[in-house]
């Protein structure tokens, strides 16, 4: 019986436990990058729940996320510009409350040409806006300010709670703020009859209509909530950056967001956040180390596509059940092979990578690649023939280890049947 | 005379060039239960789908309560006080059994596009949820998805989103196809409760429910109404003898 209330509460506790945690990092880490990448993974964190509005919530597949963000980013610019100019009295903190509004105003704008259909229709018409979207701004000179982008200096207006916004902990503590309140409200909107709808049309969009409900209005409507929230996250990272360009709305910036959202898991609220905290340390700490981290990025993105479409929430979900029996610790064996032989296997694949981006896009460096912790001459076959056998080798232990991870998997699913009553 | 619930005139409905539903006239009176048989392919779930706004007629009319709904989308109709079951099982897969009958009750109960209250803690839905749920005998699988019900218990449900938002005319598209024959008379009990005071037509295959259940039955065949009249009427019937009933009558 405890258990069963411990686990009834789990949720709320992990959430809980995650806020204190978002209050404590510039505590626990206290180092100026650190401090700029979480505001970054903060920002993102929201811009992807926004996402999963679409794309978990009402089965909506966009690629043109991206536009809500960007173009609310850059009203959130010139509002604080004007602002700076003394021309309104209100505080650069509840901006983000604006840039929200404006984003569900262009929701609501494209929406209604977008919504009004589903599936592959659906993420064509997104693409479309996108580009479109993307080709204007570089005409829209005075909005979104050519290549160069708009600038603009968060630390102007009236100030609340002697909040000025100038040290980046401040700013740091205003993402998180906002963060919470938007992932609450976010939640929150799940469990409304909206939200419940949402669901029902991304499920069934005809029976949805054989009950009374319009699935288009239903799809505009999340499509709006998901646009403020968009332009919640835009506005922060106005108010972070004070810098906002063309790149902030490209279908760059829209992939990135749809591959987080599916790699942390859309069918799991808390899915993109975790999507947005892996993606975003990958991209932080792979692009100083090599060349090739976007294509690693794909990778991941292509892995988790085949053989986890559940994404990393899915995977975390699939864990609970025999957590909760006990019997979770069955797998260690099997996953510690499974692991040591994919390693190797990894070790190989990344080495025959990492010499190939080099001989054909750094050769101009010479022939010596630092790889790992070690010295490598990319002009000695023996060094091909090493990585090529580690990696082969890798492969077919890696291989021999799905059995034995099948295995006990087996194990624990027939244990969790002879338990449940 | 009273409003019929449902008045068809010269309803058609042509898939190219077959026409598929070619002149059906049909008044049903509000409270009375209406059986449509026919063998298969007469054109019944077309019937159906013209009634309920899924298609939309290739000429006719469609009258409920006297209200010309013709050409409405089905959400319209629906708000208007019909509801349909499906012959193939229609569900909110990915929902909980209790989710889908939740929402099938969310218009009719005025909540519409309300994003301002939690839609589990609506006691008036909530009630009528359990009341489905009870009625249907799906109470102890509230939890589990539609989508991995079994075949019974998904046709259960159909007949519960159907019945929940508590529409005055019912259209069930033979609500017992494929269930045992214990599951069928549970059904049936359950549709004779359910549509008290309501009005019902139903497409039904077995004889023994049709003559069982309905005041008055219509036998289509090649998207044509042979004959309507009650159970005596129809069984003495020379056209429907000669049509329909004297080889698929005893097939079935
Ligand atoms: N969308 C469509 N396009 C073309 N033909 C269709 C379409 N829907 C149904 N038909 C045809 O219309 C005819 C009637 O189909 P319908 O499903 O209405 O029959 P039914 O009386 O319900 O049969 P059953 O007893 O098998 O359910 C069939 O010949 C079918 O092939
Ligand atoms: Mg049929």
């Amino acid at each position: 019986m405890t258990s069963l209330s411990i686990g009834r509460h789990a949720g709320q506790i992990v959430w809980f436990l995650a806020i204190a945690l978002a209050l404590l990092l510039p505590e626990l880490i206290p180092s100026k990058t650190a401090l700029t990448k979480m505001c970054l993974i903060g920002i993102t964190i929201v811009f992807a729940l926004s996402y999963n509005i679409l794309l978990g919530q009402t089965g909506l597949l966009s690629f043109g996320h991206a536009v809500y963000f960007g173009l609310s980013g850059f009203a959130a610019i010139h509002l604080i510009n004007l602002i700076g100019r003394h021309q309104l009295p209100i505080p650069v903190l509840i901006v983000p409350l604006f840039a929200g509004l404006a984003g569900a105003a262009f929701g609501l704008l494209f929406g209604i040409l977008s919504t009004r259909r589903h599936g592959t229709a659906f993420a064509m018409i997104s693409l479309a806006i996108a580009e479109l979207v993307a080709a204007s701004s570089l005409i829209l000179e005075s909005f979104f300010g050519g290549e160069s982008g708009v600038t603009t200096d968060r630390s102007v207006g009236p100030t609340l709670f002697g909040i000025d916004l100038v040290p980046q902990i401040q700013v740091y503590y205003l993402i998180v703020g906002w963060g919470v309140l938007s992932a609450i409200t976010m939640y929150a909107f799940t469990r409304t009859p909206l939200g419940r709808m949402a669901t029902a049309v991304r499920d069934n969009p005809e029976r949805a209509e054989f009950i009374g409900y319009s699935p288009q209005i239903v799809r505009l409507l999340s499509f709006i909530v998901s646009a403020f929230f968009a332009g919640v996250a835009g506005g922060l990272a106005a108010i972070n950056y004070e810098i906002m360009t063309a790149t902030n709305l490209s279908t760059a910036a829209s992939g990135s967001v749809l591959i987080m959202t599916y790699i942390g898991g859309a069918s799991f609220f808390y899915g993109p956040v975790i999507g947005a905290i892996v993606i975003s340390l990958i991209q932080l700490s792979l692009s100083d180390v090599t060349p090739a981290w976007l294509l690693y990025l794909g990778l991941l993105f292509v892995i988790t596509v085949l053989f986890a479409p559940t994404g990393i929430a899915g995977l975390i979900e699939r864990h609970l059940p025999p957590l909760r029996a006990r019997v979770l610790h069955h797998l260690i064996p099997s996953y510690l092979l499974s692991a040591a032989a994919g390693s190797v296997f990894a070790v190989g694949a990344i080495a025959l990578l990492e010499m190939n981006y080099h001989v054909t896009l750094n050769a101009h460096e010479g022939p010596l690649l630092r790889l790992f912790w070690i010295q490598v001459d990319t002009t000695q076959p023996l060094a091909w023939g090493v990585a090529i056998l580690v990696t082969v080798c890798g492969f077919f232990l890696f291989r021999r280890t799905w059995p034995l991870v099948g295995g006990a998997w087996n194990e624990i699913d027939s244990r969790l049947r002879k338990a449940a009553p | 005379m009273k409003e019929p619930a449902l008045a068809l005139t010269d309803l058609r409905k042509d898939f190219g060039k077959t026409s598929i539903i070619r002149g059906v006239s049909l008044s049903v009176v509000a409270g009375e239960r209406h059986a449509i048989i026919g063998p298969n392919g007469a054109g019944k779930s077309t019937l159906f789908h013209l009634i309920s706004g899924r298609f939309p007629p290739s000429g006719g009319t469609v009258a409920l309560h006297g209200h010309d709904i013709t050409g409405l989308k089905p959400s319209a109709i629906n708000r208007r006080g019909l509801s349909r079951s499906f012959q193939v099982s229609n569900l909110f897969p990915r929902l909980s059994v209790s989710e889908n009958i939740r929402c099938a009750l969310l218009w009719s109960t005025g909540y519409r596009y309300c994003f301002w209250r939690w839609a589990d803690r609506l006691s008036d839905v909530s009630a009528k949820v359990e009341d489905v749920l009870t009625r249907t005998g799906l109470s102890g699988r509230r939890d589990v998805l539609a989508g991995v019900l079994s075949y019974a218990d998904q046709r259960a449900l159909e007949i519960g989103i159907a019945i929940a938002g508590g529409a005055d005319v019912v259209l069930l598209d033979e609500p017992t196809a494929g269930m045992s024959h214990s599951e069928t008379r549970r059904t049936i009990d359950l549709i004779r409760e359910v549509t008290i005071g309501k009005t019902l037509v139903m497409v039904e295959h077995d004889m023994g429910v049709v003559f069982d259940l309905a005041d008055r039955i219509s036998v289509l065949v090649y998207g044509e109404i042979i004959a309507t009249g009650t159970a005596s009427e129809i069984r003495a019937s020379k056209a429907v003898q000669d049509a329909y009933l004297g080889t698929a009558g005893t097939a079935h």
